[in-house]
């Protein structure tokens, strides 16, 4: 899945709070201190439960009250507009206004250094990392450096082998480093000091360093990260942090920030529906960008991070910016014009559902686009409109074991039609049925944005 | 196993119960902004507000009810509240000797500690005196394998396992065929972490718990979530999911070693009904504790 579908999901509990709390102050035209002051609490506990570190919603609920109670916003003909707009600058401000890319040293090899705690995403950030960066026309080496875990350096090699990336694991040795002896950091250290000479070497212009997960509070392990990052002097540390951790981020990443040092921070895990309020704290708090994303377990799920694409999402307005770059990017242009009339006539029939999950497919999930649409984040029954890839080839089969008449008129599908079809396509009942849901719950929806001009245009321009 | 209970207990006095004991300690009143506090530090515990709010309210009626004024006299009611909410203490509730092999089946999102916790279960189920077999229900990762297999060797115990990218519920089946060839009394499954937004790979572990509840009488015995200790609140929907779809009977809670306080459980059990099970305190095999939520109450709050 990509950043697109899953921030929408991340985010959309959020979302739909936020939503709420400003269709309120909406409803109440002129507002009072008062009222902003009920908003506050609303957001404070909306972004609470997005796991946003509380102090850090302390701090943002203060500086919105602020805004937001200035005379030219109370007094303003549309002042929940307002507070809505300020809302969405400090989210942005929040996570750094700009992209930020990552650092590269005038005199090759260029480390970059992973580091963050326990099963955070670090090996398989690094290996995401290696792709990204050969796909830039870097030749980038992947160096092992925790011996600490079982199989971790088993891991980085399977992963790198499958990519086609190499991989530097330490010179051989006759015996395996005993993981709670006392020769772990020096071996450590070893494979860092070999790793760059094999760089050098072979002619690779970044080092990707993947080391082992540890506590912010265990000194020891603490030290050997100092140590480490003395020994390969990297252009970036980078700290990984699982998109789902909660009220701790923030220590974590202070005292990463603190002890090691770091450059910025890869938010792993985005493809779940973790609210991220990781990724509002952990930048407010530390001062450093988030530079990427994992948005899943394959080596090309990893996108760069826009703060300010995010904060629209947060708030539900959509990321039209992206949709329409996706959208002009895959989609047939004499296709549309055709969908957009089906859809004003209301004809959108099981046929145009396969020829747009098609399409979509190329784009991404039909799911993560009706979500980059204004509004769409807010329709609960779309998030349980679950199109996933493997899913896609059954979908694929069943409307392909249908007759045209069937996929025209779907309602003349009783049981005995289901059963044939479900045999035709190698799957059951249950599919066909879940299939036939998922296709009137888009129609549903279909028939709600076309009711209003706007988002029905919008819609068209979509498909 | 009282020392594991033991070794728990001492953290029961960081973190958590650190932070609450100050806000209870000599000489304050009993007064709104103390419950403020209260609040607060539960929610900075990750407990979530509602949680956190139904516990302070909780505290704040039987406080009134018994008239106290004094700070300190909250801390027992806060203990006992909290005892209250964790629920039960958490054995694993296995077949005894003569009936089938009991099956423990783990599962959660990616990297919360289940192959780690598989071989700290398997250290301890053999410490009292069964006879574990290990499970590589996991083709996914890459060297899912070699990382238990690694565990096996140190505690000299088999894992059963495929190749990459095998059907796992394949290689469930196979445990239970080589548990009973071997005369193995527990079969420790480990799963590949997986989201709980996936559906199609909750489908997947749907199956891997349809074959070992077709080829063991009652298995699974214990399906337990791992969770993350250092997660938010994503762990309660992920609690929701898994429970629905593979009925958890429990919940495992690793990387408490560190700051965070995993308060997550709170609304976990209040939401959903499970308990925590066990507490993960490290990396290394016997860093497991038995999670009695009575005596970790007491301490954490003791004077
Ligand atoms: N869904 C999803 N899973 C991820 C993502 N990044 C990593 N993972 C998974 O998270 C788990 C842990 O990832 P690792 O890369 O091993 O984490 P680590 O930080 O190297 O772990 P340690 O070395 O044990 O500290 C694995 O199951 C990964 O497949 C992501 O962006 N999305
Ligand atoms: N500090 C600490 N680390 C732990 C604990 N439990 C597990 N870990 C570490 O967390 C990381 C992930 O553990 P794994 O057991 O591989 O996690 P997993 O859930 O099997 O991961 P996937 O299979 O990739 O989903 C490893 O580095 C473990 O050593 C714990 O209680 N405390
Ligand atoms: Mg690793
Ligand atoms: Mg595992």
């Amino acid at each position: 899945m990509t950043l697109l579908g899953s921030v929408i999901v991340s985010f959309s509990q959020l979302t739909d709070k936020l939503n709420q709390v400003f269709r309120h102050l909406r409803g109440r035209g002129k507002l009072t201190e008062r009222d902003v002051d009920e908003a506050m609490r609303q957001i404070r506990l909306a972004l609470l439960e997005a796991d946003v570190n509380y102090k850090v919603v302390k701090e943002f609920t203060a500086s919105v009250r602020e805004k937001a109670v200035g005379r030219e916003v109370l007094d303003s003909v549309t002042p929940a507009q307002q507070v809505v707009k300020i809302v969405h600058e400090e989210l942005t401000a929040l996570m750094g206004r700009a992209r930020a890319g990552l650092t590269f040293s005038p005199r090759p090899p260029s480390v970059v250094m992973l580091v963050g705690l326990h099963g955070a995403g670090k090996t398989t950030a690094a290996v995401k990392l290696a792709h990204h960066l050969r796909s830039q026309g870097h030749r980038p080496l992947l160096v092992a450096a925790d011996l600490r875990r079982p199989a971790a350096q088993d891991q980085l090699a399977t992963l790198g082998r499958e990519s086609g990336l190499q991989v530097w694991a330490g010179a051989p040795r006759k015996a395996p480093v005993d993981p709670d002896g006392p020769q772990v950091t020096a071996a450590t250290l070893e494979v860092v000091a070999s790793g760059l000479t094999e760089a050098r070497r072979s002619g690779c212009d970044v080092v990707i360093l993947d080391t082992g997960g540890r506590l912010h509070v265990d000194e020891t392990l603490m030290e050997e990260l100092k140590a480490v990052r003395k020994a390969a002097a990297p252009s970036e540390v980078l700290l990984v942090v699982d998109a789902m951790t909660g009220q701790d981020a923030v220590n974590v990443a202070e005292v990463f920030a603190r002890e090691v040092g770091i450059d910025g921070l890869i938010l792993t895990k985005l493809d779940g529906d973790a609210r991220g309020g990781a990724a509002l704290s952990v930048r407010a708090v530390t001062g450093r960008p988030i530079k990427f994303v994992g948005t899943g377990e394959k080596v090309k799920d990893l996108e760069p991070f826009h703060p300010d694409r995010m904060a629209s999402r947060i708030l539900g307005m959509g990321d039209v910016v992206t949709l329409v770059e996706r959208a002009e990017a895959a989609l047939d242009a004499a296709k549309a014009v055709e969908l957009q009339k089906k859809l004003r006539r209301d004809e959108f029939t099981l046929e145009d559902f396969l020829d747009q999950l098609r399409q979509v497919r190329k784009m991404g999930s039909f799911q993560e686009l009706l979500g980059l649409l204004p509004g769409v984040g807010r329709m609960k029954e779309l998030r349980n409109l679950q199109v996933d890839e493997k899913e896609f080839s059954r979908v694929e089969a069943i409307i392909l074991s249908m007759t045209r008449q069937e996929r025209r008129d779907p309602s003349i599908i009783d049981g005995s039609r289901r059963r044939r079809i479900a045999a035709g396509s190698g799957t059951s009942t249950a599919d066909v049925n879940r299939l036939l849901k998922q296709y009137s719950e888009t129609r549903k929806l279909i028939r709600r944005l076309a009711g209003t001009g706007r988002d029905a245009r919008g819609l068209g321009r979509l498909f | 196993m009282a020392d594991t209970v033991g070794g728990g207990l001492a953290r029961a006095r960081g973190g958590l119960g650190l932070a609450l004991r100050r806000i209870l300690s000599g000489g304050r009143k009993v007064e709104p902004a103390l419950y403020e506090e209260l609040l607060e530090t539960l929610i900075a515990g990750d407990t979530g507000v509602a949680a956190a709010e139904a516990l302070v309210e909780e505290v704040r009626e039987a406080a009134i009810r018994r008239g106290v004024v004094e700070a300190e006299g909250l801390r027992d009611l806060v203990a006992a509240t909290l005892a209250a909410q964790l629920g039960p203490a958490g054995e694993l509730q296995l077949p005894g000797p003569g009936g089938p092999p009991g099956v423990v089946l783990v599962v959660g999102v990616n990297g919360t500690g289940k192959t780690t916790t598989v071989a700290k279960l398997a250290a301890r189920l053999a410490a009292g005196g069964r006879r574990p077999l290990l499970v590589q229900a996991d083709t996914f990762r890459a060297a899912a394998t070699e990382q238990l297999s690694i565990w096996g060797d140190r505690l000299g115990l088999d894992v059963i396992h495929h190749r990459p990218g095998g059907d796992p519920a394949a290689v469930a089946f196979d445990g239970v065929r080589a548990a009973q060839a071997r005369g193995r009394d527990v079969l420790l499954v480990d799963t590949a972490g997986r989201l709980h937004t996936r559906a199609g790979l909750i489908e997947e572990l749907k199956k891997v718990r349809r074959v070992l509840a077709r080829e063991v009488e009652g298995a699974p015995h214990e399906t337990l979530l791992v969770i993350d200790g250092t997660a938010g609140l994503n762990s309660l929907e992920q609690a929701r999911v898994f429970n629905e779809a593979v009925s958890l009977t429990g919940v495992v809670v690793t990387k408490l070693d560190g700051t965070a306080r995993g308060g997550v459980v709170l609304a976990v059990r209040r939401e959903l009904g499970l308990p925590v099970k066990f507490v993960g305190t490290g990396e290394g095999v016997g860093d497991l504790v038995l999670f009695d939520p009575v005596a970790y109450a007491r301490e954490m709050l003791a004077p």
